[in-house]
């Protein structure tokens, strides 16, 4: 015969275990849903997502941490770093995010944040979309599942940059690239000179143990055109380095840390407190984390970069003089030969430089991917003759061959 | 380092004078123009020294190309698609050629087939801003791409030959 005790126990028992039940089904139903909340509150009470945010404020970090709402931002790419950044976007309250990506979720990402095995085969601004709006109902979603390097979607991207803001037909805030390539960072560097718009590049290198973020500010700092591609050094050697059989590596972790740099100053530059970082690298070998703030560079490739430059100059020169603290600026191309290569009597120091190119002067840890020599002029016999065949003509021609 | 052979090759190739993209409205005709031109030559080049290796064409606005590449494996032709978009931001970045029926065969590649260029190649590309064009990136990128990975995929049985008896791929 059971006691009145051993009862009680299995009483309170299956109680529990109604109520993991009815937990599970509400789940499986989705009514277990937060409700979009009207304003944010710092009420301290289990029930309320924002009051660990909200004390940002009391603790005097920050000022106006419902401003937080009225902000737009475009993340491009929603891979390892791009849906960890719009994650933490979303958890922090962000007004309304567009997500860019032309990828699908594949089982071969999930050493990675985020996704989750169940959503492989769906696209990833799907998949992510879904996943945020459960988090946090509050947040304002556009989600577009192209490649933004192509002719046939590169002027809805940027008309989505220039029309997307918070408010209606307001620009965006930021434009964040969490992109994996070179083609897309140039495509946002382009669109984002065009229209003068603020952006932060991010990346994480090949083999997958060292990162960057860079804030760009058209006219301002260098553009991702202004130098080669930099690179934070991790004194691997890059002749030894296997690439043999695969293309890239990648780490969460890695990706982790770089989604949190980049998330930590854009909400500094939105909700302005502390300094905004203009170059930020992680070298994850050495755990070192080089800085510095880079000049635009009045040659830059980009037709656009030089006309933001312009502009920049000229509202500069409109503003009442201010006194302003100094911070160390490196200048984007460096007329020295900084590089200190051995020059030979018969090489001049403009020679050196020709066989080198222009280039930057970085901080210590930063380095360019490569150089760009100065061009020799092409003898004209190597180069394409003129022709009185038409497109058409040429195209004809191709085929029949 | 590119090989020998790839320098001599690339040596013949006209280079282009144009510099400009599918956006820059009428200067992308005389580009496509130098583009199709040098592209014929290279395939002529190809055909006299006995190595003919590819075909493309492209749409009318010359911004997406497609057309078949081949490789010949122990007296056996493996053929595949090929393809790509013009970026807009050509020719400064080079255009990303895909194989889009090897797409997940090989770890060679990213997403959607593109092949993984060997890191000569962004650099070399850089520095040829805007004499090269996709002759080059074929030359340069493609052709050594086929003739490392094409053997490897059908030694690993991941390629097999379409008209031999377990013809599919
Ligand atoms: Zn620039």
């Amino acid at each position: 015969m059971a006691t009145i005790e051993e009862l009680n126990k299995t009483r309170v028992e299956l109680r529990e275990k109604l109520e993991q039940e009815t937990r599970k089904v509400q789940e499986l139903k989705g009514t277990a849903k937060r409700e979009p909340i009207a304003k944010m509150s710092a009420e301290v009470v289990d029930s309320n997502p924002y009051s660990r945010l909200m004390a940002l404020k009391r603790m005097g970090i920050v000022e106006d941490y419902e401003k937080i709402r009225s902000f737009s931002i475009a993340v491009v790419g929603v891979g390892g770093v791009g849906s960890v950044t719009a994650e933490m976007l979303t958890r922090c309250g962000i007004g309304k995010l567009l997500l860019f990506d032309y990828d699908k979720v594949e089982l071969a990402n999930m050493n990675r944040l985020f996704y989750q095995p169940h959503q492989a085969g769906l696209s990833k601004v799907e998949a992510a979309e879904r996943t945020l709006r459960e988090i946090n109902p509050d947040v304002e979603f556009e989600v577009y599942n192209y490649n933004i390097t192509t002719v046939d979607n590169f002027q809805h991207f940027m008309d989505r940059i220039r029309l997307g803001g918070k408010e209606k037909d307001k620009p965006v805030d930021l434009v964040l690239s969490c992109v994996d390539n070179f083609e897309a960072r140039m495509a946002i560097n382009t669109a984002c000179n065009e229209l003068g718009q603020s952006w932060f590049e991010s990346g994480v290198s090949e083999n997958a143990v060292s990162g960057h973020i860079q804030f760009i500010v058209p006219g301002d700092t260098s553009c991702f055109a202004c130098a080669p591609p930099l690179v934070v050094a991790t004194h691997t050697d890059e002749r030894t380095l296997k690439k043999e059989g695969v293309c890239a590596a990648s780490l969460p972790t890695t990706m982790a840390v770089v989604a949190g740099f980049l998330v930590q100053n854009v909400l500094k530059y939105l909700l302005k407190f502390g300094q905004v970082s203009y170059y930020l690298g992680y070298n994850a070998l050495q755990d070192y984390f080089p800085t510095m703030r880079m000049k635009p560079n009045p040659q830059c490739d980009d037709t656009h970069c030089r006309k933001q430059q312009q502009l920049f100059q000229e509202r500069e020169a409109a503003k009442p003089k201010v006194e302003v603290e100094k911070v160390e600026e490196l200048a984007a191309v460096h007329e020295d030969n900084e590089w200190s290569i051995e020059i030979v009597s018969e090489t001049t120091a403009e020679e050196a430089q020709a066989a080198q190119g222009d280039v930057p002067s970085l901080t210590h840890g930063v380095t360019v991917a490569y150089t760009k020599p100065v061009q020799q002029e092409a003898d004209s016999s190597e180069l394409v003759s003129n022709t009185e065949l038409s497109l058409e003509d040429l195209m004809k021609q191709m085929q029949s061959l | 380092m590119v090989d020998e052979a790839t320098k001599s090759t690339l040596a013949k190739i006209p280079l282009l004078k144009t510099k400009a993209g599918p956006r820059d409205g009428d200067l992308w005709i005389p580009r496509l123009k130098e583009e199709y031109q040098a592209l014929i030559q290279y395939v002529q080049n190809n055909k006299e020294s006995d190595n003919d290796w590819f075909r493309l064409e492209s749409n009318k606005e010359g911004t997406r190309w497609f057309g078949k590449c081949w490789y010949i494996h122990e007296l056996l032709k493996y053929e595949f698609d090929v393809e790509f978009d013009i970026p807009v931001t050509y020719p400064t970045t080079s255009p990303e050629i895909a194989l889009p029926e090897l797409d997940g065969k090989t770890a060679k590649m990213y997403r959607g087939g593109k092949i993984c260029l060997t890191d000569h190649f962004k650099p070399l590309w850089a520095r040829n801003v805007p004499r090269f064009g996709i002759a080059h990136a074929m030359a340069l990128g493609l052709g050594p791409w086929l003739a490392v990975e094409i053997p490897d995929l059908i030694q690993r049985g991941v390629v097999t030959h379409k008209g031999s008896d377990q013809a599919k791929s």
